[in-house]
């Protein structure tokens, strides 16, 4: 099966590596991702101002656009996921936003896709023991701490992914690939997000302590899902450094780089060349590579 | 701090306004500073999240608007998870955010011209995106 695909805006470039490993890793589980045509970016932000449709209109013609293409759409990003799931559920709810944002975009979308991020196409559509059978190298003893952050979980009624406040679902794809999750209390709390545009050391304090907690708790790797979450607690562990003098650096991996690693795909193809942090030495050390 | 409390400030429009773009009901709020207690930028706030509504509901606009925990509001929405008064405290913030942006007079939080070099290329797409959108008018 085949399921459309909404790359959003840092997929073809800064997070290419979480974008190509995706595709990759979709065609070893037998599915496809149907990139959209004519997409634009979603805005990044769900707004949070009532009144503030026109920030909408982005993300709704995008799903209007998408409902012409099939009927369950997906995303890697966890941001571009949050805006367009939560657009998504407005329009279906929402009578008089929904005929205001159709006449703007001059479109009729009722709000009828399904919106599910790639991890819930892994869980639900394939199935984490599916993935189990088709791992080639299992990621034995690499004890990785899945990071959810903010907008895959929050608001829980409209996200719906997993428990608001103890999650378990990346933990459980984590062990269908072999790996040891490691649980620390930071997994769900915000690395900062935009703030790393307004006020950039406030982002390196929350990034240091989101770091600091998976260490702390045995962590060898931090797992995440988003190229937002990714630069604040990958590329800016040089920030970190250069703030707490005695803080070793930990390598960042995108969840569909973990997996495609264990699927056996050559390390070369999986981009670790954009990860900030090298993970080739703990890769090697581990044996996987 | 000294506040000076007068029944005009209190019965002014701005905890309206604020309630208006927000959606949200602000005197559900009974000061509990669950929504302080569990934000990650906390610690680099002027004032907690809790203390800005009681100033917005005292209508003490110079106070609310002039302080700045907004301006560091991720809207992780750990704070609208954990509220027992279901007032969605992002919101809350966006809609002072808002008042501010859209005064006439506007001051926008950034200046992109004072980036120092390489800081915008340096950062992901998404990050400017949604920054520019939260702090730009």
């Amino acid at each position: 099966m085949d399921y459309l695909y909404f790359p959003g805006c840092t997929l073809y470039t800064k997070a290419k590596n979480l974008d190509q490993t995706a595709r990759d890793c979709s065609h070893l589980l037998g599915f496809e991702l149907k990139e959209i045509s004519n997409w634009t970016c979603c805005g990044a932000t769900f707004p949070l101002a009532t009144d503030n449709i026109m920030a909408l209109l982005p993300p709704s013609r995008i799903l209007a656009r998408a409902r012409q293409e099939g009927a369950i759409l997906t995303t890697l990003c966890a941001i571009c996921f949050n805006v367009i799931k939560r657009t998504n559920r407005l329009i279906q709810n929402d009578g008089e936003k929904r005929e205001k944002i159709n006449n703007f975009i001059e479109m009729n979308y009722q709000g009828d896709l399904r919106v599910l991020h790639y991890l819930e196409i892994l869980k639900q559509e394939i199935g984490f023991s599916k993935i189990k059978e088709r791992v080639k190298k299992p990621l034995a003893g690499l004890k990785a701490g899945a990071y959810y952050g903010c907008m895959l979980l929050r608001p829980f009624d409209e996200m719906g992914f997993d428990d608001k406040e103890r999650p378990t679902l990346f933990e459980e794809f984590l062990e269908a690939m072999g790996a040891e999750p490691v649980d620390f209390p930071y997994k769900i709390e915000c690395c900062g997000s935009f703030q790393s545009v307004g006020s950039p050391e406030v982002a390196t304090e929350c990034s240091y302590k989101i770091l600091g907690s998976a260490i702390k708790n045995g962590a060898e790797v931090v797992v995440s899902t988003c190229p937002m979450c990714t630069f604040n607690i990958d590329h800016k562990q040089s920030d970190i450094k250069e703030k707490y003098l005695g803080f070793k650096p930990i390598p960042v991996l995108y969840f569909t780089q973990l997996l495609g690693m264990a699927m056996g795909l050559d390390y070369q193809t999986l981009g670790f060349g954009q990860n900030f942090v090298d993970p080739l030495p703990l890769l090697k050390e581990k044996g996987f590579i | 701090m000294k506040i000076e409390l007068t029944r005009h400030k209190v019965h002014n429009e701005f905890a309206k306004k604020v309630e208006l773009i927000s959606g949200q009901n602000l005197f559900a709020c009974y000061q509990c500073g669950n929504c302080t207690a569990g934000c990650p930028v906390a610690f680099a706030m002027e004032v907690g999240p809790h203390e800005v509504i009681r100033y917005t509901l005292l209508g003490l606009e110079e106070e609310a608007v002039g302080v700045n925990t907004f301006w560091l509001c991720a809207s992780c929405l750990q704070c609208t998870s954990r509220c027992p008064k279901g007032i969605d405290i992002a919101r809350v913030m966006d809609a002072l955010r808002s008042v501010v942006l859209r005064k006439k007079d506007r001051k926008d939080h950034i200046q992109i011209p004072k980036f120092p070099e390489g800081f915008l290329e340096r950062l992901p797409q998404i990050a400017f995106v949604s920054g520019f959108r939260k702090f730009l008018s």
